[in-house]
């Protein structure tokens, strides 16, 4: 139970005067006057919803008559005395600069932290016939909730053979959507050659909870290639999870010293298992399908390699 | 009163624990057990009591333990929870309050009315209290009730820096023999920071209750909605049992905890949920609970056998059990754990809690489709909210929202299927990747009883059971304004309008002096958000008289719904307003809100 009278005797004594907002005839000389300090992006914040109903309240038990008989209060910004007075109420008290101080440091704790992560998508040694090869497959991040920084790298190789492909890309990676990051930037590719990539690129989770990463880079030498992938959590368990996963390489023209055809060039499918020790730390074992494409295959087929295979994976997913 | 008493040694900590002296006869042998554990480096389990009008609060690192966890903790006056306070109505007090902390901290005094510049929420009402510095609050306490405290800076709050306030009224209140705080809350040995960039880096950190190919029972056609909207049904606690241990007066269920009674006493418990982020569903199997205060706040008293409070919230009721052990039990609202104490009148005898009950799954009605959108028979049944639509409630904010949206053509029809319809919200929202969802039909859900709540087959505590005992003065609204509960679960990230609070600093929602408005929450998530209002009690528009509305200092906005309350500003200065899940408000989920015209240097306090 508040205590009314003492509530309104202590408002009456802190305010000053507070009823002055009903009369501005008296102690009128220390109030701003309203028009100067009502900008329009302020009274834009009580502006009335368009489309609201007029009364949003449930209606009043039949006996209450008065309320029947009321109008609906109307969506009006708030009155001019609402806006006097200075820009933050306890500057008057503590001091603007101690108060700015606070304010600053409340953006950092309500609503601007940075954070970050690092994730292995993939660590694994896949399980083929004749030749035994490692991939890994790692991006991390660190920024706000709108832009970030983003760095990515993959590659793989033969177990006791050389590296095969790596490449590393540094993107700007900023929301432009719910669900999606527009993301920019650059690629190094080390191996098979050193060649450096534009990538512009969107990431972000579709419709059917799928991860979704799809890009397209042009070389330093103007090849265009595209690439997108995609990959869904199944969850069986709270803690075992299927994992189906493709990936699709497009190219736009020939790329010979790399024995890529231009069109769909390249499929990777793969069905993991994971199995989450904790969230962070999950091992898992799978099938990989890989498959040159089109006139990429052919390339491959008449330099005598197999176009396509399958492959066991054995791996690890972990993030910190 | 007694000036003398502002720190209390742990010999006079038993002593404290008999609540409320004089209206205890004989009371000396029943005492619960808190004030567990000795060494100094560790808080301890459980709080003493300070009472007077000078009251010395420090605030420190220390570490905690309880069942098999242990961590950091922030501990005040070396417990966790920090000391009950205990005031009296009409009295005036002084709290001295020193920060050892390498950190600035703050003491937020939860649900009193104070002047602005001893509320405590850094860069809002005062700076802050720089390591090493006391800060002096000193205000007249001018209500009675249940009430509570704590840090306002950073994640602070989780770590330990809180406790409970109670304020005897005036005249003394003749309904009940013993006098107990139940404060609820939780512990993780992970640092805040970390539980915060664990919700950040997502993938559902600690929930561990998801829908799988094995588990829930939901049609395959519904799962697939679900996922083509990329929503979780299971989406109900951010941060779960998975780290936390639920605490009752900083006990985990592992601690024992008793309260002890002879039979026939009518026991007062009074409830606060004291929690970071959780809604815990409190019951007392076999004996029914009288709720007699809301908030603080009394209200005609209603018999129930359970209720939902939500994170910031207090309930007071009276329970009168009969010999032997009750278990009290406050079962997360996703129901990944509980804390548990024993109601007993055999010292030593620890009542069994009942199990865990199966998680629940959210519904249509949780999307904001409103109860006709019934979307099949799934469990948590929203055949049972079609039910409730029938109550005068409901049935009246649905006929003004199918009323007064001409422009929704279809409302109450066809399925709508767009949870993302920006046309829907207001032009003062500022959309974009912030908000994941619309809620298509929101309607008000005061006759909710809480997620998981609306088919246990007894009887639940509604917000539209709630009606204030003394009448509040008649007056109408003047005007009306919306405000939206707006995120983005993938992301987590939250705000009021679509704008975090580091985006407003400078532009805070207004009110004039005295000015009476009607607030209206739209929640546009698949979250229920406690939204807290410093300062004031607003009251809830829940069906009750005008006159009679209940007066709370937090309001519960269920998933997808709205949530309407009456405010009369007449607290002037800056006041914090947010919702009370500590990583939402942390996420930006916060806002100020100004009552103007307020005191300057020349006439201020």
């Amino acid at each position: 139970m508040i205590r009314r009278a003492a509530s309104l005797a202590l408002g009456l004594a802190l305010c000053g005067q507070p009823l002055a907002a009903q009369d501005h005839s008296d102690h009128s000389g220390h109030e701003t006057p309203p028009a100067q300090a009502e900008p329009t992006d302020h009274s834009q914040h009580q502006a009335p919803p368009t489309t609201a109903p007029a009364d949003p309240a449930p209606a009043q038990p039949a006996m209450d008559h008065s309320a029947h008989a009321m109008e609906p209060a109307p969506s009006a910004p708030p009155p001019p005395a609402a806006f006097e007075g200075p820009r933050h109420a306890a500057d008057a008290i503590f001091g603007e600069r101690a108060m700015a101080e606070a304010r600053a440091q409340n953006h950092a704790t309500h609503g601007e932290m940075k954070t970050g992560m690092v994730l292995i998508e993939r660590l694994e040694a896949r399980v083929a016939e004749g030749h035994d090869a490692y991939l890994w497959d790692l991006q991390g991040w660190y920024g706000g909730d709108i832009d970030r920084l983003v760095v990515k790298s993959e590659g793989e190789g033969a177990f006791g053979g050389p590296l095969g492909d790596a490449e590393v890309q540094a993107l700007w990676s900023h929301a432009i959507g719910p669900y999606f990051d527009l993301q920019g930037g650059l690629r190094l590719d080390i191996e098979p050659e050193l060649r450096s990539h534009l990538v512009l690129g969107v990431q972000g989770l579709a419709p059917y909870m799928w991860h979704v990463d799809g890009a397209v880079f042009v070389s330093d030498r103007g090849d265009f290639t595209a690439r997108i992938e995609g990959e869904h959590d199944w969850k069986l368990t709270q803690r075992l999870i299927l994992q189906p996963r493709a990936e699709f390489e497009l190219a736009a023209q020939d790329i010979p010293e790399r024995g890529i055809g231009a069109g769909l060039t390249k499929l990777e499918a793969g069905l993991r298992l994971r199995y989450e020790i904790r969230r962070e730390l999950a091992p898992y074992v799978g099938v990989g399908y890989e498959a040159k494409l089109g006139q990429t295959a052919d390339l491959a087929r008449a330099a005598g390699e197999d176009p396509d295979g399958l492959a066991l994976l054995i791996g690890l997913r972990a993030w910190f | 009163m007694d000036l003398s008493t502002s720190l209390i040694s742990p010999q006079f900590t038993r002593r404290s624990l008999l609540g409320s002296a004089g209206l205890l006869a004989g009371a000396g042998l029943m005492m619960p057990a808190w004030a567990r554990g000795s060494s100094l480096t560790h808080a301890r389990n459980g709080f003493g009591e300070l009472s007077g009008e000078v009251i010395d609060l420090s605030i420190a690192e220390h570490h905690f333990i309880t069942g098999g966890r242990s961590g950091h903790a922030i501990a005040v006056n070396g417990t966790v929870p920090g000391p009950l306070i205990r005031l009296r109505e009409g009295q005036n007090v002084r709290l001295n309050v020193t920060n050892t902390l390498a950190e600035d901290s703050s003491i937020h005094w939860h649900g009193l009315l104070l002047p602005f510049q001893f509320d405590g929420v850094p860069g809002v009402s005062f700076p802050g209290i720089k390591p090493g510095e006391t800060f002096t609050y000193e205000f007249p306490i001018r209500q009675n009730g249940t009430y509570w405290w704590h840090s306002h800076s950073g994640l602070q709050e989780q770590a330990g820096h809180y406790g409970p306030i109670v304020i005897e009224s005036a005249e003394p209140d003749p309904r009940y023999d013993r006098d107990y705080v139940v404060l609820l809350s939780e512990f993780s040995p992970l640092h805040p920071h970390e539980i915060a960039r664990k919700l950040k880096v997502g993938e559902h950190y600690f929930n561990r209750q998801m829908l799988t190919a094995t588990e829930g029972e939901m049609s395959g056609e519904e799962r697939r909605m679900w996922a083509e909207m990329r929503m979780n049904p299971r989406d109900i606690a951010d941060v779960t049992g998975a780290t936390y241990t639920y605490l009752i007066n900083g006990h985990g269920p592992a601690d024992a905890l008793e309260y002890l009674f002879t039979p026939g006493e009518r026991i007062r418990l009074r409830i606060i949920n004291g929690s970071a982020m959780s809604f815990f569903n409190v019951r007392i199997p076999g004996v029914p609970m009288t709720v007699i205060a809301a908030d603080g706040q009394e209200v005609t008293e209603v018999e129930v056998d359970e209720f939902q409070i939500g994170t910031a919230e207090t309930y007071d009721v009276i329970v009168t059990p009969g010999a032997g052990s009750h278990a009290l039990v406050a079962e997360a609202m996703d129901r990944s754990g509980m804390g548990v104490a024993s109601l007993t009148s055999h010292p030593g005898h620890r009542a069994t809690p009942p199990p865990l009950r199966e998680t629940p799954t959210l519904t249509m009605a949780d999307m904001g489709m409103g109860h006709s959108m019934a979307g099949g028979p799934e469990e948590g049944g929203t055949m049972d909210h079609g039910a409730m639509n029938h109550d005068g409630v409901d049935h009246a904010a649905m006929g003004h929202d199918m009323g007064g949206t001409g422009a929704d053509a279809g409302a109450g029809g066809a399925m709508d299927h767009s949870m993302r319809d920006l046309s829907k919200l207001p032009p003062d929202v500022k959309t974009g990747p912030g908000i994941d969802m619309v809620s298509p039909m929101p309607v008000d859900r005061m006759d909710f009883p809480g997620l998981g709540l609306d088919n246990v087959g007894h009887r639940v505590l509604r917000y539209t059971d709630l009606a204030a005992k003394t009448a509040n003065p008649h007056r109408m609204p003047e005007r009306q304004m919306e405000i939206h509960l707006t995120g983005n679960m993938e992301r987590y990230m939250w705000s009021f309008d679509g704008k975090k609070f580091s985006a407003v600093t400078d532009d805070p929602i207004r009110f004039a002096f005295d000015e009476r408005v009607r607030v209206k929450l739209v929640n546009d998530t698949m979250m229920a958000h406690p939204i807290h209002l410093h300062g004031h009690f607003f009251e809830l528009v829940n069906g009750a008289g005008m006159m009679n509305q209940p007066l709370k200092h937090t309001v519960i906005v269920q998933p997808g719904s709205t949530a309407t309350f009456d405010l009369t500003a007449n607290e002037p200065g800056d006041w914090a307003f947010h919702c009370h899940l500590l990583y939402h408000m942390h996420a930006g989920m916060m806002q100020t809100v100004t009552v103007r015209p307020f005191p300057d240097r020349e006439t201020g306090a």
